[in-house]
């Protein structure tokens, strides 16, 4: 297999960096550019922003947070947050990004998901799915977790996959923020349907959370903000215990 | 030394100046004729589509400008879908011809594995890059690459090179050996994002532009 993937998750309200429960409640914890810098110091394998009020065109948006990041940071960096159209696509990636992340507009036309791959490559568009349990199925929300599609979130996320998505972003929105585990169902039911890489996201509280994420339900890394941002695990200490589990990642030559 | 870092509308070259700038050099980025012809170094990026990519290429007049360039004997590092567009053909979305001074093509990543399994496509993370069985990494820019180091890959399609002596490294990727790097004379290309891939990417920056002649 390829190996696991160590993301740091940094959800955006312009110019901070916050975190919240379930997508909501949002607390200011700094400088964005400060922790996405002390986590490529630390190791980490990819970096992912998340603009949540999607502020794409304002000043001092996301575009400048990536300008900024991008002199000091030399890892892969997605970047997520009111991308509708392939000019805002261009935009992102020409700050530095490697990879936009849609949701919202991919629901609403879901056109652009070819559009995006066929002009920049599939591996540049993820998908991001944000999904809730109801019942015994999971549906699609956008609008940062706010508003439903009516979209069954597994299906959802394969035909993404057809139309183009060459990585689905996963967040569990009833386990986003509350470090209680990620939803493995979830992340199985998406795994065993779809062939492109799948990051889950939401949930990490412990370094345990890793190992069932990555060898039950076959995800292809972790999106993990929380534990990060308030310190109580480090990169190393994540790669380090994936290692002694044999969860194969990224070697670093010392 | 004057270093171009060739710009023709395919991403990704904010990332590989600030890569440049890391490592201690000032690199012009330029789609003039003028400017590569008179660099020293020449870094061709690129992120996206062949297709695209030769399209682009053509519309700014570049694709002789680049082989002409090459033709100086002054170094050339081509960095992901740019190393692809040095090849003479590629499958992606149809057919299309590149530069073809690489000998091969470019082909989709093969999604069969045995047992019945697919491989996951497109190739994206880190994976460890070695040297190939037909290449020497002395006096290349792996020269001080540290075997057990990984670069970071995204692509869905990978050069299939017909001249052996051409591979300089390669990775393995779910059973299959994928090319990573590619050199014949002064012309090096990169798979693999080394912008992107951390220290250890950066370090092959460093070394085309210390050492590269």
């Amino acid at each position: 297999m390829t190996n696991f993937r160590l993301i740091a998750r940094l959800d955006i309200k312009a110019p901070n960096l916050v975190k919240g429960i379930q997508l909501e409640g949002l607390r200011k914890i700094g400088d964005p550019n400060s922790f996405a810098k002390k986590y490529y110091e630390q190791g980490i394998d990819e970096i992912y922003y998340q603009d949540i009020v999607a502020s794409l065109y304002e000043r001092n948006s996301l575009v400048d947070i990536i300008e900024e990041t991008t002199k000091d940071i030399f890892v892969p960096i997605t970047v997520g947050g009111g991308i509708r159209t392939i000019d805002d696509v261009t935009k992102i990636l020409n700050s530095g990004a490697d990879k936009v992340s849609i949701n919202t507009e991919a629901i609403k036309n879901p056109e652009i998901i070819s559009e995006v791959a066929k002009r920049f490559g599939s591996q540049c568009m993820v998908l991001s799915v944000e999904a809730k349990q109801d019942g015994d199925h999971w549906e699609a929300y956008f609008d940062n977790g706010r508003e439903h599609s009516h979209l069954n979130a597994v299906k959802w996320a394969k035909e993404g996959e057809s139309r183009g998505a060459g990585e689905i972003f996963l967040t569990s929105v009833d386990r986003e923020g509350t470090a209680k585990g990620f939803d493995m169902e979830l992340i199985q039911a998406v795994t065993e349907l779809v062939n492109v890489p799948v990051i889950a996201s939401g949930g990490m509280g412990k370094l345990e959370d890793v190992e069932g994420i990555a060898k039950e339900a076959n995800a292809d890394g972790v999106a993990m903000a929380r534990v990060l941002h308030y310190g109580q695990l480090t990169v190393p200490e994540i790669r380090q215990f994936c290692v002694a589990q044999g969860i194969p990642v990224r070697t670093i030559a010392s | 030394m004057k270093i171009a870092i060739i710009d023709y509308g395919m991403g990704n070259v904010r990332s590989v100046l600030r890569g440049v700038e890391k490592v201690g050099y000032a690199a012009k980025v330029t789609g003039r004729a003028e400017d590569i012809l008179e660099a020293d170094k020449v870094i061709f990026p690129g992120v996206g589509a062949f297709g695209d990519g030769m399209k682009e290429l053509r519309s700014r007049n570049l694709e002789d400008i680049i082989k002409e360039y090459v033709n100086t004997g002054r170094p050339l590092l081509a960095i992901c879908v740019a190393m692809q567009l040095l090849f003479d053909e590629s499958e992606e979305h149809g057919r299309h011809k590149g530069l073809g001074l690489f000998h091969g093509k470019i082909i989709r990543i093969p999604a069969d594995k045995s047992g019945g399994l697919s491989r996951k496509i497109p190739h994206v993370g880190w994976n460890i890059v070695r040297p190939s069985p037909h290449s020497e990494w002395e006096g290349t820019i792996f020269d001080t690459f540290q075997e057990s180091d990984s670069c970071y890959f995204v692509h869905s399609f990978m050069a299939e090179v017909e001249d052996k002596k051409d591979l300089l490294a390669e990775c393995d990727y779910e059973g299959i050996s994928i090319t990573a790097a590619v050199r014949r004379d002064n012309i090096t290309g990169l798979q693999f994002h080394p912008e992107k891939s951390g220290v250890a990417g950066l370090n092959l920056l460093k070394q085309f532009l210390d050492c590269e002649k």
